[in-house]
This record gives structure tokens, sequence and C-alpha cells, in this order.
């Protein structure tokens, strides 16, 4: 239950020059084929395991919104196959083909019995339907009166109703407020401790590192990587970089991790590392420490402009903090060929214990999508250790100072005094 | 297919039920205009043809025979073009759950049949209400309605999804139907009798399979009698053949079909 198998698969959409010469294909019978293919989807191949969360990213027109119709059955594949076991829920865009001028109850119905549940048993989800949307009064209005976030957060409630043992999401989910955003992954996560097998799509880095086993990137149509979700996002992250002619190299890290360094290469990064306030190296930082981060740098021809900036991403590859030196309003203006400069950024080093990665980013303006001279995963790895400080859980020191103030009621204590 | 269709019946018949519910969901009379509509109609033909235009049946004398010969036409036609119509926009107008969830789309066009046949069964009830209260019921021969229905209703099914298959890849074809089932309606004899039509007319209508179908309805309602059954075998075996063409073409083309949509 809940595989997921995908052989050889590929799309192609059937372009006619006009109506007329589909017409004609249509009636001459034996006659050549007269539309040209136009693949958006070519040799895909991948399984998953009973359980397993797997996040599909790529850019827009990548494919993946088709691959998703194509595992659901909603589209058929030009050739290849798709083998699925056990009960499917999908929620593909919004609001899974809701009927406007129905009322969200006969939507929720409708949805219901085209998931395969009979009338019943949707009566007897209803409540639960209704309590996890959160739509009030609405569940008995038209669709058509519905928000986007509304209609999203029905779907999700009817298409997440019963666990399934697959359940496939389309960037469905990207509509709903944080809030509802949070209630449907903690969901989503339950489903997975319960051995549901999950597939989504999304833009969203930390949906797909958080949530996610494996990533697959199509890029073009076509299976481009698979593998761990960092290393995936990070290739992504530089192929979207790559638009603008620059070269990825991907590095094996002593630890065994791989980093992932891309750019134009017209200035680049020679150097990186952690210090204390004397400039000693640090192989380890304590929790409050005070650390200073040193990034040498070399202009390899004239630049007029050079944005540096880090970012420290914890375990999971959600950022904790980041800053380039055109935030803090200093960036380094007209630098001439080969001319090299050391920029360092002072900081209490309010983390809390485990392994932190920072990623350097040197650019032309704020962010490194424009123009991106070097933009370099895991430039380095902290490890921080809480063995002066109070011992908390989180990433964050936020060094919270406690007081008490207690009014205990007169006759409580002197019924509490002992005889 | 068959397997399929019985594990969607919630969903077939839970379809029909919220359509019903949902046209006239923010009207005041409801489900009165499924009757007021062709009420309407019917009185409309009645005074423009029987009394401003004198219209009368040959052979038949009786008080409101014109209105018993023109609904047994006219209520019956409605079925037919309701289906059509419905038939021809069914995928069009489904797109949206097409695109987003996988279901058996042979479903869509028996939810139209249905749906048409609820709407039918609601004025055809009073028809015959009518009849019953006016003394002019025929008897056991309204039995015979019952194949003719069939068979009327495989026919405009079968047409319905042919026209709905093209009509995804060729939109043309939804706006053929509508001016196609204008002329349709004419060339039926339903308001008027083809005896009075003269007689290189009457060769023509007659190859209409529509014409047999209002004439058995007539004959039945209007002067009691069984059809001619050798003439509505030809409309069946019509109706078979576009019923095979369109599962040929649905079969052929369902995968294309949300491509286009």
């Amino acid at each position: 239950m809940g595989v997921i198998r995908v052989n050889d698969l590929g799309k192609a959409y059937k372009t006619y020059a006009s109506q007329w010469s589909r017409l004609a294909e249509w009636l001459i019978p034996f006659g050549k084929p007269r539309h040209h293919p136009h693949w958006v989807l070519q040799d895909i191949n991948f399984s998953i395991g009973a359980g397993e969360a797997v996040g599909i990213v790529g850019s827009n027109g990548a494919g993946k919104s088709t691959l998703l119709k194509i595992i659901t059955g909603t589209v058929r594949p030009s050739c290849g196959s798709v083998a699925l076991e056990g009960r499917v829920a999908a929620m593909l865009e919004l609001g899974m083909g809701f009927h406007p001028d129905f009322t969200g109850r006969q939507n929720v119905m409708m949805g219901g019995q085209l998931l395969g549940l009979s009338v019943s048993e949707i009566q007897a989800l209803m409540p639960q339907i209704e309590d996890f949307a959160e739509i009030g009064d609405y569940i008995d209005q038209p669709v058509r009166t519905y928000s986007s976030g509304m209609q999203m957060r029905l779907a999700f409630s009817v298409a997440t109703a019963r666990r399934p043992d697959i359940l496939i999401v389309d960037e469905a989910l990207s509509v709903g407020d944080a809030y509802f955003q949070h209630k449907s992954f903690d969901r989503i996560r339950q489903f997975r401790m319960a051995g549901t097998t999950l597939l989504i799509v999304s833009h969203d880095r930390y949906a797909i590192q958080t949530v996610c086993d494996r990533a697959i990137l199509l890029d073009a149509g076509r299976m481009r990587m698979e593998g761990d979700p960092v290393q995936v996002l990070d290739y992504y992250n530089a192929l979207m970089a790559e638009r603008d002619h620059q070269h990825i190299r991907r590095v094996t890290q002593p630890d065994g991790s791989v980093a992932t360094i891309s750019g134009t290469g017209e200035a680049s990064i020679t150097g990186v590392r952690m210090t204390d306030t004397r400039g000693q190296t640090l192989q380890s930082i304590e929790t409050g420490q005070a650390v200073r981060l040193e990034v040498r740098i070399k202009a390899h021809v004239a630049v007029d402009r050079v944005v540096l900036g880090f970012m420290i991403t914890d375990r999971l590859g959600l950022c904790v903090y980041g800053i380039n030196t055109h935030r803090l309003e200093q960036p380094i203006t007209n630098m001439a060929a080969d001319e090299e400069a050391t920029i360092c950024f002072d900081f209490p080093a309010r983390l809390g214990k485990g392994s932190y990665a920072v990623a350097l980013s040197l650019s032309r303006e704020d962010s490194h999508i424009d123009k991106n001279y070097e933009w370099r995963d895991k430039a380095l790895m902290l490890h921080v250790f809480n063995t002066r400080q109070e011992n908390f859980v989180g990433c964050n020191w936020l060094d919270a100072k406690v007081s008490i103030e207690r009014a205990i009621p007169v006759n409580q204590s002197q019924a509490d005094m002992p005889a | 297919m068959t397997r399929a269709l019985w594990n969607y019946r919630g969903f077939i018949f839970g379809s029909v039920k919220r359509e019903f519910q949902a046209r006239y969901r923010n009207s005041l009379l409801g489900a009165a205009w499924t009757i007021l509509q062709p009420l309407a109609m019917i009185t409309v033909y009645t005074v423009v043809f029987s009394e401003l235009m004198r219209a009368k049946l040959p052979g038949i004398d009786r008080a409101y025979a014109y209105s018993v010969f023109l609904c047994a036409g006219l209520l019956t036609w409605g079925l037919f073009a309701e289906i059509l119509q419905r038939g021809q926009n069914v995928f069009l107008e489904n797109g949206n759950l097409i695109k987003k969830l996988n279901f058996p789309r042979i479903c869509l066009p028996i939810i139209t049949v249905i749906n048409a046949l609820v709407n039918f069964g609601i004025t055809f009830t009073l028809f015959v209400l009518f009849l019953l209260v006016s003394h002019s019921f025929p008897g056991m021969v309204a039995l015979c309605t019952l194949p003719v229905l069939f068979i009327q209703i495989a026919l405009a099914a079968g047409i319905g999804t042919v026209a709905g298959v093209l009509n995804v890849f060729f939109r043309d074809v939804g706006q053929f139907i509508g001016i196609l089932l204008q002329f349709w309606f004419w060339f039926t004899p339903i308001v008027y009798s083809v005896a009075t039509l003269p007689a290189w007319a009457r060769s023509w209508i007659g190859l209409n399979p529509a014409t047999t179908l209002a004439q058995a309805y007539q004959t039945i309602y209007v002067y009691g009698k069984a059809p001619d059954w050798h003439g509505l075998w030809h409309v069946a075996v019509l109706a078979a053949v576009f019923c095979v063409l369109a599962l040929i073409l649905f079969r052929r083309h369902a995968g294309d079909m949300v491509d286009e949509l």
C-alpha cells in the first residue's frame, strides 16, 4: 500500500497548424499525422516507497503539475506508465473542482463521492470536515461566494478527511494563510507518521525541506536530479542563477555533504573563517560567544558594485539569520581587477546547540538572483555547544529573564497551615 | 465500464440531485418553473395554432384534441432537445472537474440524461394527470410510450455525446447544434400535422427520424393506438449506430480531451 511507481513516463501535447489540419487528421483514414508533438515531460523514472515523502521542485513550466496530473490519472501520458497502490487523495490546484453554484456542504458531498466515499461515510465525516475547515456558516453558502483561501481550506479538509495511503498535493497549500498552512502541515505530518506516502509540489523551500525525505528536480520536462532535499534545493537555486550563464560546481565537503558553488565568477570568495574577538580561528562556538565571520574576496575583472551576504541555516536548512553588506549599507563600490578585500561581520553567536551551515553570496545587488558573482552553499559549518548558558531548547538564545510575583489568598494560606 | 459506473452511482445520483436543487436555488417559485416553462409554451401554441389559425386535426373533433396532440410531441421533443443541448456541452461545462479529478468521464453524459429525464418526468406526469382528469387517457396502450421513449433517449444521448466529444476539439459543433435544433423542430410535425402538408413535403419530412418518434407519441395519445413499430425499428437502428459511434469517439479521444479543456 502507498507505493508509486513511474516508468519511462512522457507527455506530449499535440499542436496543429490550424483547426483544419486537425479535422483532416481525424477524417482522412490512414493519412500521415498532421500534428507536431510538443514534449512537456520526457524520461521520467522514479518510485516512491510506502510512507516516503517526496517533493518535486522546478521552475514554472518545468512540468511539475502535469506530472502530478498524470500520476493522479486526470491527464493521460503519451508513453510510459504509472502504478499506484492504495487509496489516493489528490489536491491539484485550487478547490478540487468545486462547483461554484453548489453550497460548500453539497460540494463536500460531491468531492467525497468522487473520492470514493459513500453518502453515510461523508455524513459521518461532515462535522470533522466543517471543524477542520473553520469556515463557519459559509458551509451552507454557494462556493462562488468563497475567498480562494476558504475554498482551499474546504478542499483540503475534504481531501484529507480520511487518511489516504497516498496524498498528492500541488501548490494549493500556498494559498492559505499562515495559520491554516501550519494546521495543514500538521495534518500532513500526522499522516506521514501513520504511514501515508506523500508527494508534493512546492516553491516553498522550507515546506519541502521540513516535510520531505527526498526531492526531485524537474527542469524543462526532464528529471535533472533526485536525492536529499537540501542538496536538490541548493542545486535548484544554483540552476536558477545559471540562467545568466553561470557555472555550477558541486564540491564534497570533508564531512561528506555536498556543497554547491555557482556564479558568473567576475568576483569570487577566496577564503572564509570564523574567529573569536582576538582573531583565533574557532572550531566550535559557545552559545552567546562574540564571534567574527571573516570573508576574503577577490575581483577578477573591474566591477562597479559588490555586496557580500551570509546566511546561517540550521540542520533542516531553515534560515536562522541572514544579512548582507547592502542591507548594512556598506556595499563595496568600484573594485579594480585583481583587487582583494576582507570583510568581517561581528556578532554574538546567540545560537542553540547543534550544527549550522553558513552560506555566502557575492552579488551586485541585494538579491543573488539578479547578478550573482558567486553563491556558495555550506561555505562553513558551525558547531555550537552550550556549556555556559542555561539549558534551553531551540536554535535561538533569546536570553529570557524570569520574574515571579505571587498573590496567595489569605484564607487559603490559613487553611493550608498545619493545625 | 459498467463496473466503474456502478462504483460511482453515488456521485451520479448525487449530482442529479444537486443540479436539480441548484437550478432553483435562488428562485422563489423553485421547482414550479419546471412546470411553468412547458405550460407557457403549450398555451402559446394552443392559442396560436388551434384558436387563431384554426388548425384542426383531420378526423378528430374532440375538445383539447389539439392540445393533447401538441403535448405528446412537444414534451417529448423537449426531452430530446435538452439531452442534445446539454450533451454537446457536457465536457466543456465540467472541464473544471475533469482537469482536477480522476473519475470515469462517462458519468457526465449519463448525469445529463438522468437530469433531463427528471425534468421530463415532472412535466409528463402532469400531462398524464391532465389526460386522466379530462377522460382522454388512452389506457393500456400508453405503455407503448416506454419503448419509444427508450429509442428517443438513446438517439439523443448518442448524438449528444458525439457532439459533446467533438465540441471539445471543434467549438463549431456547439454553435451548429443550436441551429440544427431550430430547424429540426420545425421540420418535425410537432405543432402541425403531416396531413396538412403538401404531398412532396410529406415524403421529405418522413425521412426525419424525429417525425417517426413524434408521430408515435401522437398515435398513442391522440388516436389511442399502438405506434408504427416498423418505422420505429429504423430509428432504433440509427440510435444504436450513434451510441456505438459515441462510444468509439469517446474511447479514442477521452485522453486528448483533458489537454484541450
